[in-house]
């Protein structure tokens, strides 16, 4: 289970939330202009990293407000939230060396704590 | 329920080779799909030299961790075919593999709780018929002489307005499905290698010529990848990207219990899947966590949701206790279906994509599989489940269809 800090609401359980996938998609400039090739990156291709994941949230039960967000997906740890359309912040530190506090981002970037994960167990 | 009691281990299972300098093909993933791929590449195509390679250890991934249902019942003429052929498959092999793996056909019921689940349910079940797969539909009254414990009174929220019906279908147990085809895999000259974890690959141009392990490098003439989960990982060591995003799936299983569930009950709209192991013990699974999630661990709330369901359909359930919970990866495509098939890279073929029901397709998967990497050309059965089609749009859109949310 996340604890997901709204960048409005402050932090808040994880059904609170919905989840966007990727961050950073831009809808294409030319459509018209698009090989088959090109439409099936933007529509069906997204990053899959094991790691830092640049990705889109909406707090549907709060604010409802959709906002970034850097997340380790092997950890899970929240490295930072941050407003829609501002760019990734810098790539931040490796996630066992984030310990709660800001990433190194723009000043748009607001500092959070990491997750909790409840009871995770394997 | 079967009373069956559980094979007998042979006195003997497989060997633990050191891996050879060179090998015909090497086969990425020591699972299910790894070792029936090995085992068809060696029994259809006689293709013995080669190695599956395994980070871990044999079957110790999302083959130890999936719920074991085996079902047939898609939507789509592409996955009816494949499905159903693995069905047919699973009904010989444990003759063929000389080892009972307890496949008990129990037949699955997919319950409907809305007009639109019923309207959805009997399209299914005319375009199974249609087929070849054995469905049936019941009303309320006969799934519950099915299965006497489910609850099917009007009064709960979502009431059980019928079922589909799929007699042939059932579970299996997947430890043993892994030992089976492992044990033959081996006796054939396959070498399987446990804790040699794949680390790159080499490539003559576009074309793959080697894989670099932690235990040295192997050259090779045609690589498999069938590593569910991280098939996007090591599609990007090879230098392409896969249309697969990897997602936390759990499952849970009660302490043992008398026989009380006779068959295997799955709810698509309430949400949970049911059946009773051999041993006893209830096993039930949900829906993957819906962010990407290589963490092996999945949330609570899906477990609460699918508990509550359970709960409420199975008023029994209310005093069993949860003996275990556990979580694997999964990749999942945007259609829902697998990809088996060719891939931007020469000698190099891809296994992956099947999201939350790859143990049911393990037998159709391995065969398809292995003639893809022996001949270098899609198999009749894998060919609409190609890499293109997200290029084509020729998508085999399974999402709501096949029975269950993916």
């Amino acid at each position: 289970m996340l604890l997901i800090p709204c960048p409005n609401c402050g932090p808040r359980d994880e059904t609170e939330f919905h989840y966007g996938g990727q961050a950073h998609v831009p809808y294409p400039e030319n459509p018209n202009e698009l090989s088959d090739t090109e439409w099936s990156r933007y529509l069906f291709y997204r990053e899959n990293p094991k790691g830092v994941f640049a990705e889109r949230w909406v707090h549907s039960t709060g604010c409802r407000q959709w906002f970034n967000m850097l997340r380790d997906t092997v950890s899970y740890d929240i490295q930072a939230v941050y407003p829609m359309g501002v760019p990734r912040p810098a790539a931040p530190l490796p996630a066992a060396a984030v310990t709660g506090t800001a990433s190194t981002g723009p000043a748009s970037t607001t500092p959070l704590s990491t997750t909790a994960p409840e009871g995770a167990t394997k | 329920m079967s009373t069956q009691h559980l094979p007998e281990h042979p006195d003997f299972l497989w060997r633990n080779p050191e891996p050879k300098s060179s090998y015909d093909a090497v086969i990425v993933g020591g699972g299910g799909h790894g070792l029936a791929t090995a085992y068809f590449l060696a029994k259809n195509h006689g293709m013995t030299n080669i190695a599956v390679l395994e980070k871990g250890w044999l079957a110790g991934g999302n083959m130890a961790r999936n719920t074991t249902i085996i079902r047939s019942n898609y939507l789509w003429d592409e996955s009816a075919a494949i499905y159903e052929h693995a069905l047919k498959l699973w009904e010989i092999l444990p003759e063929e593999l000389e080892y009972d793996f307890l496949f008990s056909q129990r037949g699955v019921m997919n319950l409907a709780h809305t007009l639109g689940d019923v309207r959805e349910s009997i399209r299914r079940v005319g375009a199974n018929k249609l087929n070849g797969v054995d469905a049936e539909w019941l009303d309320p009254q006969q799934v519950k002489e099915l299965c006497p414990i489910l609850n099917i009174r009007d009064n709960i929220r979502y009431p059980v307005m019928g079922a589909t019906y799929q007699p042939r279908a059932g579970i299996a147990k997947h430890d043993h499905v892994a030992w089976a085809f492992a044990r033959k895999c081996d006796e054939m000259g396959v070498d399987i290698i446990q804790n040699c974890e794949v680390t790159g690959f080499l490539k003559d141009g576009d074309r793959v010529v080697g894989v670099k392990t932690s235990r040295g490098t192997i050259n090779t003439e045609k690589v498999g990848l069938c590593a569910a989960g991280h098939s996007s990982v090591l599609a990007e060591m090879a230098g392409f990207q896969l249309p697969i995003q990897s997602h936390p799936l759990q499952a849970l299983v009660s302490e043992l219990h008398e026989p009380v569930h006779p068959t295997v009950v799955m709810s698509n709209h309430v949400h949970v899947y049911v059946s009773q192991a051999h041993k006893g013990e209830l096993v039930m699974g949900a829906g993957v966590d819906s962010y990407n999630g290589y963490g092996q661990r999945g949330s609570f709330h899906v477990i609460e949701q699918q508990m509550a369901a359970a709960v409420e359909l199975f008023p029994i359930f209310a005093r069993a206790h949860v003996l275990r919970t556990w979580g694997g990866i999964v990749d999942t495509t945007l259609d829902a279906s697998p990809i088996v098939g060719l891939t931007p890279v020469e000698n190099m073929f891809v296994n992956c994509g099947w999201g939350t029901g790859g143990f049911k397709g393990t037998p159709a998967a391995g065969l398809t599989f292995a003639h893809t990497i022996a001949t270098g050309a899609p198999h009749a059965l894998n060919k609409p489940f190609s890499l293109e089609r997200f290029e084509t749009g020729a998508l085999i859109d399974e999402h709501g269809a096949a029975a269950v949310a993916h």
